[in-house]
C-alpha cells in the first residue's frame, strides 16, 4: 500500500505523459502480484468495489473529532477523503498489502463496513490513508487513461500495445496471467467473446506526396467527422469499442441493438437524422455517458457507417486484400436504417480527388481517406497502405489575452495562450492553444508575455491585447461551457502575426459563421 | 500591571508601553525588538534594533549595514525602560528567538515569534520558557497539519532523482532558513555531490557556513549548463526566465503547506515536499499544554482552529489579529 500510495501521489502531480508512464511502469515492475494487478485495475477503472459513501466517512469522523474543528479543517482542505486522511490519528507503521484493502472493500457487509474501514485506517500512514479512501470512494482522478496503462504494460516486455489491447477485454483483475505473459510466459487464451481487435490507422498525406503514387492502386472514401469505432457481434455478445479499445457500448444502446450480424466491423459512429449527418458536437453529447436517456436517444440518434470487415461469419477477413473485403462488405444487407456502407468515390486522377475534397457534399466531411486495394488489415499505423487527406484547417486571426506557464519541458515558459475575437469593442475569449509554434517562437512569445503583462493570477498573466495569433483548428462546436458559445477542436497557433494590428483581428461573428 | 498594559497590538505591531518598544514592527519605529530575520518580522529603518547577534548580522546582509541607526546584541537579561527582556532560542531559523518580557510587578509574557520543535540542523532547538502569557503563532493551527519526519520527505526526493536521473530537480525553498535546512537535510539523506543554488541564496548560504553549519559543496546555478541534479532556488525564481536553462525539470517546493494537495496544485509543483519551520498542530498544542500559561495570545495564521481547541481545553485565549505577517513565507 505504501508503494501504491506513493504512485498515486506522484501521478496526481505529474502532468507529462512520459513521466506518468515511467512512474507506472516502475511501480508495476517492482510490485508483486496480486497487488500490482489490483492497482492497475483501480487506475483503469476496472475495479468494482463497494462504494463507501461520504455519509459513512463523516460518521466515522463525528465519533473522533470536534465538529467545529472538523468543519474548519474540511473548509481548508476542500476534499473529504483528504481531510480525513490528514486528521486520522495513527502512525501507519504497517505496509498493508493493497490486496487486503481490496478484499475488505469487496467482502465486508454493510453493517461491518464502518468498523472495518476504521480498523484499516488505524494501520495506515497519512498518504496510504488517502489512497485507501480514494479507492473506497471510487475516485482516483490521477489523469491516467486505460490506454496509457496498456502502453506502460507494453513497455515492460515483448507484447506490443496492440497485442495487449486484443486480449484486454477478456482479462479480469488482478491480471496474473497478463503479467506472466509480459514477463516472458505464455500468452493468455482469448477468454472473452466479442474481443476488441487492434485498429488499422492511416497517416497524413498531401497532394505533393500523392504524386509519387498511382491513383489506380487506391480507392477513396469520405472521411467523416464522427468517431472511429469497432462494432462486434460474436455469438450474440455485442460490443462497441472506441479505436483505443474502450468499451463504449453503454452510451449507444441504439447502435448495439442494430448489430444484427455475426462479425466485427470497422466504421464511423455518427449522429444521423434520416439522411442528414449531424455535426460532431451532437455526437459529443452522447459520449462519455454510462447510460443514456430516452429523450437523448430520440433527439440524437446514433448510427454506423461501415467501411471495413475484420471478421465476417466466423472468418478472419484481415489477411485478405482490401478489395476482397470491400467486395464482401458491399454485398451485405445490414437490415437496419442505422447502418450503411461508406460509399467509394469515383476519380481517375489525384486532381479529380482534390476537386472532390475541395467541395464535399456535407459539412461533416473532414477530408478523404485513401486505401490501397491490395492492403491487408493490419493493426497499428503502418506507413503507406492507408492515407488520410484532410481538408485544410479553418483559420481565424485572434488576439492573445492570457498566458499560462507550462510544465515539464516548458517549465518557466509562458506557453498556454488564451485568445479572443472582437465582439463589438470587446475581445471575447474563444479558445486556448499550447502548440503549433517552434521552440524559437516559444521564446519570443514568452518574452512578449513578460514585457506586456497587465495582471498576474498565480501562474496566469493577462497581457496587453495587441498580439495577433493566427489560430488553425479542425472543427467548431456550439458550447454552453464557453463564454463565446463556441468551442474549437484541436486549436493550434499556425502563425504569429507580429505585423498585424489587434484591431484587424477577426470578429466573433466570423467564427460563428464557420459552424457546420 | 495587567498583561495588556505590558503588551498590546497596534497597527505597527506589538507595543510595550512600559519599555517603549515594539516587537517585530511592520513599519519603522524608534525602538524595535526583533525575533528573527524573515522579511515580514525584520524590517529596515528602525531607530534602534535589539536582536540576537545572528539576527542582526542577517539583517545587515539583507538590508545593508545601515538597516538601523543603532543596534544591540541580545545577551542575558536586558533592562529596557521599566521591563526586563531576554531572548531564548525558537528553533525556527538561524538566530531566531522568543522574547520574554518581565515587568517588575505583573505577568511574564513570552512572545514566541515563529517557532518550531522539530529537529533542525541549522539552528538551536526551541527552549520552553515558563510564562504567564504565551504569545504563539498559528500558521498551521488546524489539526490537519501534522508534518512528517523531514528525512522521509527527503527519501521522496532521492527516490524521484533516481527515477528521473536525466531530469534536474529544482526545489523551491525560501532563501533564509528553509533553503539551508533543505540542503542540510539533503546531505543527511545521502546526497553527496554538488548542490546548485540560485544566486539569491549565495550570501545567506555563505553566512550559514561561516556560522559553522555544514552545507557541503555548493555551486552557483547561474551557468547555461548547471552540472548538478539538485538545484535549490527561491520559489519566485520559477516564474522567471532563469528556470528556462533547465531541460525538463522536476519542480518541487519545500513547505509545510505541501501537505494539502490543493495548495501544492496552486503552486504547480510536481514534487511537493512537506518541510516546515513552524510548529504543526501536535507541536503547538503540546507546547501550550507544557507551558500551561494562564492566557494564550494568538498572533497570526489559522487562529480559528487553535481558538476552538483552547475553548475545548478550557484555556483562556484571544486572537491579536496582527496584520502584515505572511503565512505564505513558509
Amino acid at each position: 500500500m505504501k508503494a501504491f500510495a506513493h504512485l498515486l501521489e506522484r501521478l496526481a502531480f505529474t502532468g507529462a505523459r512520459n513521466a506518468k508512464l515511467r512512474l507506472l511502469r516502475h511501480y508495476l515492475q517492482s510490485t508483486p502480484d496480486p497487488d500490482r494487478g489490483w492497482a492497475l485495475a483501480a487506475l483503469t477503472g476496472d475495479l468494482k468495489l463497494r462504494a463507501v459513501t461520504p455519509r459513512l466517512l463523516r460518521g466515522l469522523m463525528a465519533e473522533r473529532i470536534d465538529e467545529q474543528l472538523f468543519a474548519l479543517s474540511y473548509d481548508f482542505v476542500g476534499d473529504l477523503a483528504e481531510t480525513i486522511a490528514l486528521l486520522w490519528q495513527g502512525d501507519g507503521g504497517d505496509d498493508v498489502p493493497l490486496s487486503d484493502a481490496v478484499a475488505l472493500l469487496q467482502d465486508t457487509g454493510r453493517a461491518g463496513l464502518p468498523a472495518a474501514i476504521a480498523a484499516m485506517l488505524d494501520r495506515l500512514g497519512p498518504s496510504e490513508r488517502l489512497a485507501f479512501l480514494k479507492l473506497a470512494t471510487g475516485n482516483m482522478r490521477v489523469g491516467l487513461s486505460a490506454r496509457m496503462a496498456r502502453i506502460a504494460l507494453a513497455e515492460m516486455g515483448t507484447p506490443d500495445v496492440a497485442d495487449i489491447e486484443e486480449i484486454w477485454h477478456g482479462l479480469t483483475p488482478p491480471y496474473a496471467p497478463l503479467f506472466d505473459w509480459i514477463e516472458g510466459g505464455e500468452r493468455p487464451a482469448q477468454a472473452a467473446l466479442a474481443p476488441f481487435r487492434p485498429v488499422m490507422l492511416s497517416t497524413p498525406v498531401d497532394l505533393d506526396q500523392l504524386q509519387g503514387f498511382d491513383p489506380a492502386d487506391y480507392v477513396a472514401e469520405w472521411k467523416w467527422d464522427g468517431i472511429r469505432v469497432q462494432a462486434v457481434n460474436d455469438g450474440g455478445v455485442r460490443k462497441l469499442y472506441s479505436r483505443t479499445g474502450e468499451d463504449v457500448s453503454g452510451a449507444f444502446p441504439d447502435v448495439i441493438e442494430a448489430l444484427n450480424f455475426d462479425g466485427a466491423v470497422d466504421g464511423e459512429l455518427l449522429v444521423r437524422r434520416g439522411d442528414d449527418i449531424a455535426p460532431f458536437g451532437d455526437l459529443q453529447q452522447r459520449l462519455n455517458r454510462k447510460t443514456v436517456t430516452k429523450a437523448m436517444l430520440e433527439s440524437h440518434p446514433a448510427g454506423l457507417r461501415v467501411y471495413d470487415l475484420l471478421v465476417w461469419q466466423g472468418r478472419d477477413m484481415r489477411p485478405l486484400p482490401h478489395s476482397e473485403r470491400r467486395a464482401v462488405l458491399q454485398a451485405v444487407d445490414f437490415g437496419s436504417d442505422r447502418i450503411d456502407v461508406s460509399p467509394l468515390l469515383a476519380y481517375a486522377t489525384w486532381d479529380d480527388l482534390a476537386a472532390l475534397r475541395a467541395d464535399p457534399p456535407s459539412p461533416v466531411i473532414e477530408g478523404v481517406m485513401l486505401k490501397r486495394s491490395d492492403s491487408a488489415y493490419v493493426g497499428g499505423r503502418p506507413r503507406g497502405p492507408w492515407f488520410k487527406w484532410k481538408r485544410d484547417p479553418m483559420i481565424v486571426d485572434a488576439v492573445m489575452l492570457y498566458a499560462q506557464r507550462g510544465h515539464g519541458k516548458r517549465s518557466g515558459f509562458y506557453s498556454d495562450f488564451t485568445f479572443g475575437l472582437w465582439d463589438g469593442d470587446q475581445l471575447v475569449p474563444v479558445g486556448k492553444a499550447y502548440f503549433g509554434f517552434t521552440d524559437e517562437e516559444l521564446r519570443e512569445l514568452d518574452r512578449f508575455v513578460r514585457n506586456n503583462t497587465t495582471e498576474r493570477f498565480g501562474p496566469v498573466r493577462s497581457v496587453v491585447p495587441r498580439l495577433v495569433l493566427e489560430v488553425a483548428f479542425e472543427g467548431l462546436n456550439e458550447s454552453a461551457r464557453h463564454k463565446s458559445g463556441l468551442a474549437m477542436r484541436f486549436p493550434r497557433i499556425s502563425r504569429i502575426r507580429w505585423d498585424k494590428p489587434a484591431s484587424e483581428a477577426d470578429l466573433l461573428e466570423t467564427l460563428r459563421a464557420m459552424l457546420p | 500591571m495587567r498583561a495588556d498594559q505590558i503588551l498590546h497590538p497596534t497597527e505597527a505591531g506589538l507595543y510595550c508601553p512600559p519599555g517603549d518598544f515594539f516587537i517585530d514592527p511592520v513599519r519603522p519605529v524608534p525602538r524595535a525588538l526583533i525575533t528573527h530575520g524573515h522579511g515580514d518580522h525584520a524590517r529596515s529603518g528602525h531607530g534602534s534594533v535589539l536582536a540576537t547577534r545572528q539576527t542582526l548580522e542577517i539583517m545587515a546582509i539583507r538590508y545593508g549595514e545601515d538597516f538601523t541607526r543603532t543596534r544591540q546584541v541580545a545577551e542575558g537579561q536586558i533592562r529596557v525602560g521599566d521591563v526586563t527582556v531576554s531572548f531564548h532560542p525558537a528553533g525556527h531559523i538561524l538566530g531566531s528567538a522568543q522574547i520574554r518580557v518581565r515587568p517588575d510587578k505583573g505577568p511574564t509574557i513570552v512572545v514566541s515569534g515563529d517557532y518550531c520543535r522539530a529537529p533542525n540542523p541549522v539552528c538551536a532547538p526551541y527552549e520552553p520558557v515558563p510564562c504567564d502569557v504565551f504569545v504563539t503563532e498559528a500558521t498551521f493551527g488546524l489539526p490537519v497539519f501534522r508534518h512528517p519526519d523531514p528525512l522521509s520527505e527527503m527519501a521522496r526526493l532521492t527516490a524521484s532523482m533516481a527515477e528521473f536521473p536525466e531530469r534536474p530537480h529544482l526545489i523551491g525553498a525560501y532563501a533564509l532558513g528553509k533553503a539551508q535546512r533543505v540542503i542540510s537535510l539533503a546531505r543527511q539523506a545521502g546526497i553527496d555531490g554538488p548542490i546548485a543554488i540560485h544566486g539569491a541564496l549565495q550570501r545567506l548560504c555563505d553566512y550559514h557556513v561561516e556560522q559553522g553549519i555544514e552545507l557541503g559543496e555548493l555551486i552557483p546555478a547561474t551557468a547555461a549548463d548547471v552540472p548538478a541534479q539538485l538545484v535549490i532556488a527561491p520559489p519566485s525564481a520559477f516564474a522567471s526566465p532563469w528556470v528556462q536553462r533547465f531541460r525538463d525539470p522536476v519542480i518541487g517546493f519545500a513547505s509545510g503547506w505541501m501537505s494539502v494537495r490543493a495548495r501544492a496544485r496552486q503552486r504547480g509543483v510536481e514534487l511537493p515536499l512537506i518541510v516546515s519551520d513552524h510548529v504543526d498542530w501536535p507541536q503547538v498544542t503540546r507546547t501550550v499544554r507544557e507551558l500551561a500559561p494562564s492566557e494564550l495570545w494568538i498572533t497570526h495564521g489559522n487562529e480559528d482552529g487553535l481558538m476552538r481547541w483552547c475553548e475545548l481545553e478550557g484555556i483562556p485565549a484571544r486572537p491579536l489579529r496582527l496584520v502584515g505577517y505572511e503565512d505564505e513565507s513558509e
